[in-house]
């Protein structure tokens, strides 16, 4: 079962997506069962930007068909928050030699996943995870717009190169590449990033979307941010079709995900290419839905 | 206060069997037989889903679990107090007696008793007062008395009262005890003697006029709230208030019980999925 990630030896192919699960948070609420029975192989934190955000006004959350939509508005300490309170904190969990779901000694590796809305913030969230032995490697989130021309970092081919290839440069730790499923070829992308020189792309993130407020006469969004992102088994068949698309034209190892609840639709993804998959919304209805999904592909 | 606000859930969620399930008027009490799980802190709550039929229903819903206060713990079965309001509630209420159900708790943070010298008032309003009768049950067990007044809308939910011992009522429609808000019934009581520690669930309107009421009369208060959330253990951050000061708790890692002073207000919005 154990995997080869970018140099990195995980004890099972299955990881959380970035934002799904809040281990400090999962300590709180389930106390020391959660080290016993950490769900993951790699822990990808939530998106770290440069300064601290409080996120979205409620509400938050919207149940659609077979999902949700989110506006949470990445809440965050901001980097200096990160790296002083909760890095040292994962780290400390994931040097339990219980955190393995197969009993066997896997220190569980810390992703950390950063966004930064211009290069130079980008730049600094980069230097300072290379900086950091505890982190194994570094997630592009470039689902973010260009604060110039307001168009995604990540649906421009040319635009993600260039931010690809500038944090690069910072690092020598493996670098994915979170794509954003609202580009008009997402291939073409995934294959900038490797041009750029992620070691990896991870793909999908939620497709935008939007909620009408119930019981409005005139149409108003009922999300606080106002546009947010689906999830769930809604989006399974396009992060298949996705993910195959990707995986068929690039050389890098690729991470899926979308709408993933079992051990069969994680199967789904590494047939069609990807080296891990990732569980996300399904750990928000079963918190162990990761170990869950690694066992049933054992 | 010594006693822990919180005990830790089990980690994932365990299927269950539904013991039975009482009405009590247009409510319904669903019995879920959990002879091994945690004794919980009153104001924890638990994210509950239908074994079978989750999904399919009104809007092809329901998809994330919902979560209910625990309302009651007694003979190896936890109770949730439920209403028909959505797709989630109604499939919980349609369940049976040998049914299957998800159950993913207990969670948040629970009530914690009055210091000396402040009697306990529980105030409670609607399918709210669910956290109030598990709260009773241990307060009254610790020796602390309390004092329930309890607020309904109509005839067809004030039999929601006998969930509780001893309450003093109130109806919108006047069909029972006092014509008119159990805020009035609470802004009588702490005239009377405002040596008191309220506990409140209900509403959101409810909630921000006990909250109002509370600060004005410098009376300490715990809020339990609710409010839509995908996971009930931090991860979503879809479930936030508004922190007193700035920023937002979440109401299933910092709450469901907040002291009223941490809270700006009582937002009324926060209340779907139902």
């Amino acid at each position: 079962m154990s995997v080869e990630f970018c140099g990195l030896s995980l004890a099972h192919p299955i990881i959380n997506g970035s934002g799904t699960f809040d281990a400090i948070a999962a300590r709180r609420a389930f106390g020391e069962g959660l080290a016993e029975a950490f769900p993951f192989a790699a822990y990808v934190s939530k998106t770290i930007t440069l300064e601290s955000r409080l996120g979205n006004p409620p509400p938050r959350l919207w149940e659609t068909p077979a999902g949700m939509i989110n506006s949470i508005g990445l809440p965050n300490k901001g980097l200096a928050g990160y790296l002083h309170e909760d890095l040292p904190e994962l780290h400390a969990m994931r040097g339990d030699p219980s955190c393995s779901a197969d009993g066997r000694s896997h220190p569980v590796p810390l992703i950390t996943n950063v966004m930064g809305s211009t290069g130079e913030e980008l730049a600094r969230l980069v230097e300072a995870c290379a900086g950091r032995e505890e982190i194994a490697a570094i997630e592009l989130n470039v689902s973010c717009p260009n604060v110039r021309t307001g168009l995604d970092i990540g649906a421009d081919p040319r635009q993600l190169e260039a931010v690809v290839r500038a944090a690069r440069d910072l690092t020598a730790k493996p670098l994915i590449v979170k794509l954003t499923p609202n580009a008009a070829d997402v291939p073409q992308c995934a294959l900038a990033a490797q041009a750029g020189g992620a070691d990896a792309v991870s793909l999908i993130n939620t497709l935008r979307a939007i909620a009408l407020a119930p019981g409005s006469a005139l149409a108003r969004p009922w999300l606080g941010g106002g546009t947010g992102g689906l999830s769930g088994p809604a989006i399974r068949p396009v992060a298949l079709a996705q993910v195959a698309a990707v995986a068929g034209r690039v050389t890098i190892p690729v991470v899926g995900m979308g709408g993933v609840q079992s051990a069969a639709d994680a199967r789904r993804l590494l047939e069609v290419g990807a080296t891990l998959v990732a569980v996300g919304t399904e750990s928000f209805r079963d918190p162990a839905a990761g170990a869950r999904v690694a066992r049933g592909l054992l | 206060m010594s006693a822990p606000d919180r005990v830790a859930a089990p980690f994932g969620r365990r299927l269950l069997e539904v013991a039975g399930v009482d009405r009590l008027g247009i409510y319904r009490v669903l019995r879920v037989a959990d002879p091994d799980g945690p004794q919980p802190v009153a104001g924890q709550f638990a994210m509950l889903a239908a074994a079978e039929g989750w999904g399919g229903g009104e809007g092809e819903r329901p998809f994330l679990p919902r979560a209910l206060s625990i309302a009651r713990v007694r003979d190896g079965e936890a109770h949730y107090l439920l209403e028909d309001v959505g797709p989630g509630t109604r499939r919980l209420c349609e369940l049976t007696a040998g049914q299957q159900i998800w159950v993913h708790g207990p969670l948040g943070r629970g009530f914690t008793a009055p210091e000396p010298g402040r009697r306990a008032i529980l105030s409670g309003g609607g399918v709210g007062i669910a956290p109030l009768a598990i709260l009773q049950d241990q307060l009254e067990a610790a020796g602390h008395p309390t004092l329930v007044l309890l607020g309904f809308r109509d005839a067809s939910r004030l039999p929601g009262a006998g969930l509780l011992r001893d309450a003093r009522l109130a109806s919108d429609d006047g069909s029972a005890g006092h014509h008119g808000l159990v805020t009035e019934l609470l802004a009588a009581e702490l005239e009377r003697d405002p040596r008191a520690l309220v506990y409140a669930c209900g509403p959101a309107g409810m909630l921000e006029g006990v909250r109002v009421l509370c600060e004005r009369a410098g009376v300490p208060a715990q809020l339990a709230l609710e409010a839509g959330m995908a996971c009930g253990f931090g991860a979503c951050h879809g479930c936030v208030v508004p922190r007193r000061g700035g920023g937002y708790l979440r109401v299933c890692l910092d709450g469901p019980v907040i002291d009223a002073n941490e809270l700006d207000h009582v937002d009324a919005h926060a209340g779907a999925p139902a």
